[in-house]
This record gives structure tokens, sequence and C-alpha cells, in this order.
């Protein structure tokens, strides 16, 4: 038992750093969990693997590379840096690698691969690392040098972040998603409010989101400057995890933890779900994000529904029942892209991806391509998207003058329909109102 | 001794480095294109030992470590900001660059000031206006990584030690 009141947070690096607690502001070495990487970053991390004298992985049950953002191989550079991680995987004999065809995003696939468990600690090679903790986990992102460094001893320096509470409150009204709910914090707090520290998201709203919903939530922490986001395992958490170490056959167990009564958080935020509109995120910082109804109207070039924040089933359901039986806008080009494999055939099964294709949208190969303007969706000067990603910033998806709104599934959906940014209700209004004429 | 870049807030590692170049890792590609969709004047201009100087929540967004790898390959000094975002900074460490957290100096410097930086004693000075500001020391860890030249000789010497 521990003296002090600790946060979840704090239990999980304790743990990892084979200590009984451990305070905000000091810097421990934990033991890691799971360590991922993408064919961006993997192959910088093989170098320093090779100039820090390392001869094989610390343990190859406890790596995963992911090919997932220039794939399929956009160009002989990137099929190269694909050929680097693939080479690495087999000499290393790595458990867990998932080429193309076989994975997709990683920060969707591990959790579907019961990869990363409640109680773990995940260092991962790409900013939105901190998908995972969504699951109960600390998990963080790190660079290419750091990642090579768990790779070589197992082991990471970490700082014991400070830990900001968000307390939502409240049922959540038609077509408000996680993403909404993480746009709404981001607006209140800024794209640095919660610099360095991990951002804990309790409350009776909880109840009410689907594992889905709870990874977009986390997977923005780092769009506030977080180090993790976290949400402390319940029924939900434990019925998916359970669900997928079934499915998939992994039998590691998971460590449910909690943040003790009377732990100290550095900040705490209210938030009330009840009260939410869909949000918006203007360009060019996701904390320019205000309800749907007060945004500008303006004409969409592009709709992007896809990358690690909503392509999750979840997601294409919501697309879909927005989309109904309209069709994509004339003047709109409007793409799909299911996060993983096995997102993609849950969707075909469910007829998502042939309704997608019947109205007009294109409909792709999992990859993380158009969220980072590297392919698959490049925006030109001057055009105008709505993505449901996660970063808007200038020259994100392509053309430095081209601007950038994010939003949730069904927003996205809307705007592909309309032609322009319209809350998800009025699509369905528009088409009374034409039946009716 | 070098001139300083001044940049705003948020200057984020899409920015530092696009996507489009993330096809490689080579230094001297990745530098010929650093700052190209904020400065695109940057990469042509900026001379060994220069400095950049910024705002809060520099390096924000995207783990690349390209960005710190573009800007050190340009020849940047040290980048001196307000604050940082947690894995730009981790990154610049781990490769050796310097990254200095200074509102002071971020707030006291124009672009063309004349600037020199002091990693050891944590000092920014800005020699056009006659300034010189303390920055927040590096936690020891770090300040271990940076002497030792980044976190690739840091390992090695780790490694080769033995457990």
């Amino acid at each position: 038992m521990s003296a002090i009141p600790q946060t979840i947070t704090q239990k999980i690096l304790a743990a990892r750093a084979g200590r009984s607690e451990v305070s905000p502001g000091e810097v421990v070495v934990c033991r890691v969990d799971l360590a991922m990487a993408n064919d961006v970053t993997a192959p910088a991390a093989v170098s320093a693997f090779r100039k820090m004298g390392a001869a094989r992985v610390w343990d190859r049950e406890r790596v995963a590379l992911v090919a997932s953002h220039f794939v399929p191989a956009k160009d002989i550079a990137s099929a190269s840096l694909m050929s680097t991680m693939r080479a690495f995987a087999l000499e290393q004999d790595i458990a867990h690698f998932f080429d193309v065809g076989r994975g997709g995003i990683e920060h969707i696939l591990l959790p579907e691969e019961a990869l990363v468990l409640p109680g773990d600690v995940v260092i991962g090679a790409d900013s939105h690392s901190c998908t995972y903790g969504a699951l109960g986990c600390f998990s963080t992102g790190v660079g290419s040098t750091d990642l090579a460094a768990v790779l070589a001893t197992g082991e990471i320096w970490l700082r014991v972040p400070e830990t900001m509470k968000i307390v939502y409150r409240g049922a959540p009204g038609r077509w408000v998603m996680g993403k909404d709910l993480i746009l709404a914090v981001i607006a209140t707090i800024g794209d640095d409010g919660a610099a360095y520290m991990a951002m804990e998201h309790t409350g009776d709203t909880l109840a009410h989101l689907s594992m889905d919903s709870r990874l977009t939530l986390t997977n923005m922490a780092i769009e506030a400057g977080a180090k993790s986001g976290i949400i402390a395992p319940d029924g939900v958490t434990l019925a998916y995890v359970d669900a997928r170490r079934r499915a998939t056959g992994r039998a590691r167990e998971p460590v449910v933890l909690r943040s003790d009564e009377g732990a100290a958080y550095a900040r705490t935020v209210e938030v009330d779900a009840s009260a939410l509109e869909p949000m918006v995120a203007r360009p060019s910082l996701p904390s320019r994000s205000v309800p749907v109804s007060e945004v500008e109207p303006v004409r969409v070039d592009q709709v992007f529904i896809g990358s690690c924040t909503n392509a999750r089933i979840e997601d294409l359901r919501v697309a879909a029942e927005v989309l109904g039986e309209e069709r994509i806008a004339p003047e709109v080009r409007a793409m799909v892209i299911p996060a993983t494999a096995r997102v993609w055939r849950q969707a075909n099964e469910e007829g998502l991806l042939e309704r997608f294709a019947d109205a007009g949208a294109s409909v792709s190969t999992p990859t993380c391509g158009a969220c980072l303007g590297a392919h698959m969706g490049v925006l030109g000067p001057d055009e105008v998207c709505v993505s449901t990603s996660n970063r808007n910033y200038v020259g994100r998806m392509g053309d430095p003058s081209a601007r950038v709104y994010l939003a949730n599934p069904a927003v996205a959906m809307a705007a592909a329909v309309a032609g322009e940014i319209v809350h998800p209700s009025d699509v369905r209004a528009k088409e009374a109102v034409g039946a009716r004429g | 001794m070098g001139r300083a870049w001044v940049y705003g807030d948020n200057v984020d590692t899409d920015v530092i480095i696009p996507a489009r170049h993330l096809t490689t890792f080579d230094v001297d590609v990745l530098a010929a294109h650093a700052l190209e969709d904020l400065d695109p004047g940057f990469a042509a201009a900026v001379r060994p030992g220069d400095v950049v100087v910024a705002g809060s929540n520099f390096g924000c967004g995207s783990s690349r470590e390209h960005a710190a790898l573009a800007l050190a390959g340009a020849g940047v000094a040290a980048v001196v900001a307000a604050s940082f975002a947690r894995i730009f900074f981790r990154n610049a460490i781990n490769v050796g660059l310097a990254v200095l957290e200074c509102p002071e100096a971020a707030r006291g410097t124009s672009t063309g000031d004349e600037v020199e930086v002091d990693l050891d004693a944590g000092t920014v000075r800005n020699l056009s206006r006659g300034a010189t500001w303390s920055t927040e020391p590096l936690p020891a860890i770090a300040q271990e990584i940076a002497r030792a030249g980044g976190l690739v000789p840091w390992v090695r010497a780790r490694l080769a030690a033995g457990p």
C-alpha cells in the first residue's frame, strides 16, 4: 500500500520502475511492455539501433512494426523505407510485424490485436501512441532514437507527469462523439494546455462511450501537448480486452489499476457533455474548435473520413447513418479509409463500403496517407477539406494554403453530402424538406 | 555566435519538415527543406551557428525526429523557445541539437539579432541588445545524454560497459 495517494499513471510507472510509489517531476527508468514503430520511424530507429552497437532486440515478443504511413508504397523511396523495416523484422524475428494487407493504422491495430493491455507501459515511435491509454495503460510517443534505445535495452527514462483530470458529466446528445469531447477540452485548455501532463478522462459520461469513442479521446492528448491520455479500466474496457484476447488467442493478462481517492491533480477541467454540439476545429490549430453551428459558411472540396482518430467501425457506421440514401455532393470528393484490415472487412460485411461507393465516395485500403499529406488525398492550393483526423496545421494535408477543418465522422459526412459544413441533423432536415417539396 | 531567426507560437513539426520529405532520413536532404512551409527562405539563407528563437509549444505535433535533424543539419546551433513540445525536446537532445527554454529570451529577441547560447552555463546572450538570460536547467539524465553527444553514444557506452 502506498502512503501517498497515487494516480493511475503514477501506479503504472511505479510498477514498471520497480518502486512502491513515484512522484510527479521525478525521473524514473521503466521497463517497457510493448515498443512500436512504423514505416516512417522504424528505418531511422534501425539505423540508430545499429550505431548503438546493439545486436538483438531485447524481446522479440514485445516489438510491433507496422506498415501504415506511406503504404501501399507511394514511390520508390517509401518502398525502400518499407524494405528496411521488413528486413529488420525478418532479421530480428520480430513477433508482431504487420505488412500491407494484414494490419493498418497502428493505433487502431494494436488494441484490436490485444498487444496493448491495461497496466502496460507502451512506447511508440509515433506521436499518437497516446491513443492506447484508453485501455488503462501508460502510453506515449517518442522519436526514432528513443525507440532504438528501447529496442536495445527494453527500458526508457521518463519524467513522471503531473495529471490533469477531465471530468465529463451527462449523456452526449445526438451526433456527439468522443471527438467532440476532446475538441471541446482542447478549445478550453489550448494546444499546450496539458503540456508534459497525463490527461486522465473521468466522469459519468464515459459510461455512454464505446471503446471506439474512448480511443478518440486519448488519441488527441498530444494535440493538447500531453505526454499521455488515460482512462481507468471499467466494464466496457474489460469486455473489449477480453473479446480481443479471445479472438487473437493472446494470453497476456491485463493489470487493472485506478487512481486513489485523494490523488493529487495539477488541474481539474469539467465538461458538460450533455450541452455539447458536434465541434469543428477551424484552420489551423485544433484549439480553434467551435460548435458546428458557429462555423462560418464554407464550401468544401474534399472530405476525408479516416486516420487513427476516427476510422473505427463506429465511425464508419455513424458516417453511413448520416449518409442514408443521399449522394456525395457533385463538387466534393469524399474519401473513406477504414483504419485496419479488420475494420475494412467488418464494414464490408455490414454493407457500409458499398453504400459509400454507391454514393460516390472513394473507398480505399488502410493507410495514414491523407492525414499527413503523404499520399492518397493530398490537398492542392487553397483547397478546403473537412477531415476526421487530428491536425489541421498549415501544410499538414498538402499545400500550405489549403485549409483543414477537423470534425467527427457525422459532421464530415454531412459536409460531403451538403457541400459545406452543416450540422448532421440538417442533412436529414433538407431531405425532409425535399420530400415535402 | 549567430543570427536569430524569430518565429511565433506552436511551430509544429509539419512546418519544420513537411511529410512529403519524410521518405528519407538523410540529414542533408532534410536540411534543404527545413522550415519550408513556415519560412520558405530559411533553408537557403541560414548559416552555421544561427539560432532559432520561438514562442511557446515549439515542435508540437508529429514525433518525426526528422524535424530536429533538419534544423541541426541546416547548421542551427540551438533552438531557444518560451516552451517546447515534449517529443521534439527529447528528440533534439537525442540527436545533439541544443534546446533551451527561456520565455524572456523569446520575448526579447528579434530576427537578425546576434545571439550566443551556452548550453553548459544555461545562458542566452543577445549581443545586439546587451541582454543575458538564464534558462531552465535540463533534468540530470538529459544533461548526461547531451554531454555524451546524444542518445546513440550514451546507449553505446552503456551497452559496451555490459550489464
